[in-house]
């Protein structure tokens, strides 16, 4: 398991393939990444603060619940905070598994978590002001299905 | 002694990321009612705890959450993650 909190920008192509040459054994990988989108083009920037201490551990628990749930090789959890421009790569999720329906399954269960769960909080800053983003009850709502 | 912290627009109302209080506060709840008798800023930040969430020591709690043997208490809206 690695949950890397960070300021610096990630390749999605090197921490994949890193990802993948640390699990020889799984036959099945997936990976998500989120990116700033900059809805109605007015977009500076975006912010991301976090509760440093809180954020590893409430991750790291995630993980370990996605272990005991899905038969898992291994997990991995970037989440970058600090000034983002759009375009650029928010966050990532990797699984790894022997079959596909575990690692489609726990990548989407730690999505689902990372959203209401890991303590983030995202500003978009625009040319008219910032903004808090407000958490949204559908992404409250998917965690019932788990 | 207690450390208190804020993150997000509830920094932002109070003003302050973290402070260290001494407080005879029994409960989480019992603590917000201490800080908004205290200044403007802190009611305006606690008038709605709906939109509050508390992590004690770090983990997730509620407001009716005892207070004692915690060192650390954070107040915050709801996460916006991933």
């Amino acid at each position: 398991m690695r949950v890397s909190v960070q300021t610096a920008v990630f390749d999605l192509g090197t921490e994949s393939n890193a990802f993948a040459a640390s699990v020889p054994t799984a036959g099945a990988i997936v990976t998500f990444t989120g990116v700033v989108r900059d809805n109605a083009g007015t977009l500076s920037a975006m912010e991301i603060e976090h509760y440093p201490g809180m954020t590893e551990k409430a991750i790291a628990a995630m993980i370990e619940q996605a272990i005991t749930r899905w038969t898992l090789t291994d997990a991995l959890v970037i989440h970058r905070y600090g000034r983002l421009a759009a375009g650029e790569p928010i966050m990532m999720v990797a699984t790894a598994a022997p079959h596909r329906g575990d690692a489609f399954a726990a990548a989407e269960f730690l999505m689902d978590y990372l959203k209401s769960r890991a303590p983030f909080w995202k500003k978009e800053i625009g040319a008219d002001g910032a903004a808090w983003v407000a958490a949204l009850s559908s992404d409250e709502a998917a965690l019932t299905r788990w | 002694m207690i450390d208190v912290l804020y993150f997000a627009w509830v920094r932002e109302r109070i003003g302050l990321p973290r402070e260290r209080l001494d407080t005879a506060a029994r409960t989480v709840r019992d603590l917000i009612a201490e800080l908004t008798a205290r200044e403007d800023r802190y009611a305006l930040a606690f008038a709605d705890l709906t939109s509050l969430r508390v992590a004690l020591d770090q983990e997730l709690s509620n407001f009716d959450a005892p207070l004692q043997g915690i060192r650390e208490v954070a107040f915050f809206p709801p996460m916006t993650g991933g």
